[in-house]
């Protein structure tokens, strides 16, 4: 576990008490045998207490190290923090020292793993797990805590609470499983909760299940919720804000509803428009060309020039910025909205509605 | 019978695995004209009836049955020649068994299976052999798949000798050929599966379907695993290779989108049994089965402004191994809780019914569903409730 940092650089403002996490600039590499892994370049957000916000991207964008980073759970080294400051709840978090992030980690800050299996103790009840986080940062009693453990299995829909906390994790389903472990993020009613895929090992009625119940919680408690996933659907039904990822750096930011109807940065409308709809049979999904750069060898500027169809020579010389790109914040990583691409951009807009909307090519 | 068929490899590591053993040694190119004829476009090309699939759990000591898994249990369905027939359904119900026990790639317990008018359930295995180049199958899971000692040559070049082609250079030239069918380069017939990334892996796990030449295809979850830039990549791969050799699929995934897309007609699957069976069109607008409506009803959208209430299903899937009495999806149906728990869905097994145009169900109920039995549903549901099921 993370026990040492890198010695903490006077530390910028604290964000307005609005703000519950505010990222900025933070940057973990990974140091390994090839060479260095820049997984989470230089990435900043914000997330308003009780709002919730998703962070989407394909495999290895840095979506986890990112969530890992923030809960101070990554190995250093291998890892390395690089740049950056988190601040959370008023506090930055970051460079404090581990026994104090201790106290945040699991009480105001709980995370939900993608394999509840891998974070779950065998060899321990429900119960106990629960019981003894809960007596550990709210210096209660055995038996307080017990009782908030069965509280939280109720409050997540596990039927007969008092019995199920005596069962061990091997003995639920998949579903009770993720149930379990929502239910232990919850206990201490934490004022942020991390999901990371919390249901993409889970078959889709299950999935509907849990997101559902993600949903209702929101409601019910006071907790914010950052939401990590690969499904663009996913995302559009459970959050307020979206970043998109890539090859370790934020792509795009801004509401659901601005990024995922009105997408401002080549790659979102990439992905966007390679979802099979129903209005594309028939004819050819429209799909992003080549793979994910290697991450030893990133493209010198814009790290999605060598897919992009809107590229052009500035795109591979200067590596381009977030730009505002639309109302309510949005902003894209892309020199299209710059005064150098304005000119291109009506065009690219135009090329992916006609992507988006219909199948091209074949039969 | 050939002595030793392992082929001289200047260039990469040792075979892990023992080559494939050849009988018998016509080459591949000699054995056309094939006993089966091509199948017209839109003819029935694979019927399948009462097929059943148990596997039998075994325990204690004396490694005696204790039990059976009811995998694939009693499943009938019909593949036209050029179609995609999708199969869908929850993790554990069944598909990919069922996919592989149609190319008897497993040995099923009972039923009948016809491909091009033969009966082909009890065949030999030299029977099979030659009739196994026209039924191919892409497996589920692009990195487990790929022996990962083996360069790509012998990869996609085992079947192939497998079905007599001996002669390297001849076996070389074709398996460079796949490679440039699936848009990969000729020169990666050197390389492991490990140099390769997960859609490229996907592209070689095609390849290797199609160096034979084969008429029908099992697709078992081609995508699943790729990301969705990936995905459609993948997707269109597939789509031109069934238009340019004309293809028939069966196309195995648990993505409903991915499905409407993409197929033709689709069965769904649920412990084994089909539960519906229709056109993409009658399954996706005109859903007659409580469990098809609530797998649609559980699909993200990704237009935010299309949110919408969904319907949840209660607990988990029960185990193969003890499937429910009468109808299997009694103990989670919506429906039958709606209409005040009929009896008749714990007695009475439900058999497909026809409702026009192809398409069948097996819900006693089916009648009863309708846009305002299914919003009424949804709008009585409690979702902390849902996660209710077996007994503790
Ligand atoms: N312990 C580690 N050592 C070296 N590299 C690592 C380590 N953990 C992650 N990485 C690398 O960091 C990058 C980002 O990984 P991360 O797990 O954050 O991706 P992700 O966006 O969560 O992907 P997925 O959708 O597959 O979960 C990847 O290139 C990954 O290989
Ligand atoms: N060789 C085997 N021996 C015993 N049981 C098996 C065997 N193969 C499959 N099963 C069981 O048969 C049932 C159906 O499995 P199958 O793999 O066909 O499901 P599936 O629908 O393909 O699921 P998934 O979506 O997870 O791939 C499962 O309960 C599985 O555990
Ligand atoms: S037969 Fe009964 S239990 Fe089965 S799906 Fe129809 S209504 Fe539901
Ligand atoms: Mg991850
Ligand atoms: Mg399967």
């Amino acid at each position: 576990m993370t026990e040492v940092i890198a010695a903490p650089s006077p530390l910028g403002a604290p964000p307005p008490d609005n703000i519950l996490l505010d990222v900025r600039n933070l940057k973990t590499y990974f140091k390994v045998l090839d060479g260095v892994v820049p997984a989470v370049d230089g990435v900043s957000f914000s997330l308003e207490r009780g709002k919730s916000i998703g962070i989407v991207g394909e495999s290895g964008s840095g979506k986890s190290v990112s969530a890992l980073t923030m809960m101070r759970l990554l190995d250093i080294p291998p890892a390395e923090i690089r740049d950056g400051e988190i601040w959370f709840d008023g506090r930055e978090i970051l460079h404090m020292p581990m026994e104090e992030m201790r106290k945040i980690r699991g009480n105001d800050m709980a995370m939900i793993f993608q394999e509840p299996l891998t974070s779950l103790n065998p060899v321990f009840t429900v119960g106990d797990q629960i019981a003894e986080q809960v007596e550990r940062h709210k210096k209660v009693k055995r038996k307080a805590a017990w009782d908030r453990a069965i509280e939280s299995l109720q409050l997540v829909g596990i039927p007969s609470p008092e019995r199920r906390v005596k069962q061990y994790p091997h003995e639920l389903s998949g579903g009770m499983r993720q149930r379990v472990m929502i239910a232990m993020a919850l206990s201490c009613e934490p004022k942020l909760l991390i999901a990371d895929e919390p249901t993409t090992a889970l078959d889709v009625t299950i999935q509907a299940q849990i997101l559902e119940l993600l949903k209702t919680i929101q409601d019910r408690t006071d907790s914010a919720l950052m939401l990590i996933t690969h499904d663009l659907g996913v995302v559009a039904e459970m959050v307020d804000n979206v970043i998109v990822m890539y090859a370790g750096q934020v792509v795009e930011q801004g509401t659901v509803d601005e990024v995922l109807v009105n997408p401002r940065a080549p790659y979102t409308m990439g992905l966007l428009e390679s979802i099979p709809t129903v209005e594309k049979r028939g004819g050819r999904l429209s799909a992003i060309k080549g793979t994910v750069p290697n991450p030893f060898n990133m493209p010198p500027a814009c790290r999605f020039e060598p897919r992009c169809p809107y590229a052009w020579n500035l795109c591979a010389e200067t590596a381009p910025d977030l730009y505002p790109a639309g109302p309510h914040g949005q902003h894209a990583r892309c020199h299209l909205h710059t005064p150098a691409g304005a000119p291109r951009l009506p065009e690219a807009l135009a090329d992916h509605e006609r992507k988006l909307n219909v199948g091209h090519g074949i039969s | 019978m050939e002595s030793s068929t392992t082929p001289v490899r200047p260039d990469g590591p040792p075979p892990a695995t023992p080559e494939v053993v050849v009988e018998g040694g016509a080459d591949v190119t000699e054995m056309d004209p094939l006993e089966i004829a091509r199948v017209g476009a839109g003819k029935t090309l694979l019927q399948v009836r009462g097929l059943k699939k148990h596997f039998p759990i075994v325990g204690g000591l004396l490694r005696r049955q204790i039990g059976t898994v009811y995998a694939v249990d009693g499943v009938d369905f019909d593949v036209n020649s050029g179609e995609t027939f999708a199969l869908v359904g929850e993790s554990g119900c069944g598909k990919t068994t069922l996919g592989r026990s149609v190319l008897r790639l497993i040995e099923p317990t009972a039923g009948q299976i016809t491909f091009a008018g033969r009966d082909i359930s009890h065949i030999s295995a030299d029977e099979l052999r030659p009739l196994r180049r026209k039924m191919q199958i892409i497996f589920q899971d692009p990195f487990g798949s790929l022996n990962p000692r083996m360069p790509v040559s012998d990869l996609i070049g085992e079947g192939l000798l497998a079905q007599g082609m001996k002669d390297r250079k001849a076996r070389d030239k074709k398996v460079e050929d796949s490679l440039e069918l699936v848009g990969l380069r000729r020169e990666y017939t050197r390389r492991y599966p490990h140099e390769f990334s997960g859609g490229q892996r996907q592209r070689i796990g095609i390849a290797r379907a199609l160096a034979l030449g084969p008429d029908i295809v099992v697709c078992d979850e081609p995508v699943s695993a790729l990301d969705v830039s990936i995905q459609s990549q993948v997707l269109n791969l597939l789509l031109d290779l069934r238009r340019d050799l004309n293809l028939t699929y069966i196309f195995i995934s648990h993505n409903l989108s991915v499905v409407q897309y993409f197929s033709d007609r689709v069965g769904v699957m649920y412990l084994g049994r089909i539960a519906e069976l229709g056109s993409v069109e009658q399954l996706y607008k005109d859903p007659r089965h409580p469990y098809t409506v609530a797998l649609l009803s559980a699909i993200p959208d990704p237009n935010p402004r299309k949110r919408k209430k969904r319907l949840v299903l209660k607990g988990d899937v029960p185990s193969p191994a003890a499937p429910p009495a009468g109808c299997r999806f009694h103990t989670r149906c919506w429906l039958r809780e709606k209409l005040g728990n009929p009896e008749r869905c714990v007695t009475e097994e439900p058999q497909l019914r026809n409702f026009g145009g192809g398409h069948q169900t097996a819900c006693h109920f089916a009648e009863e569903i309708s846009a305002d039995t299914v919003s009424s549903a949804v709008e009585t549901q409690s979702v902390l409730e849902t996660a209710v099921a077996d007994p503790v």
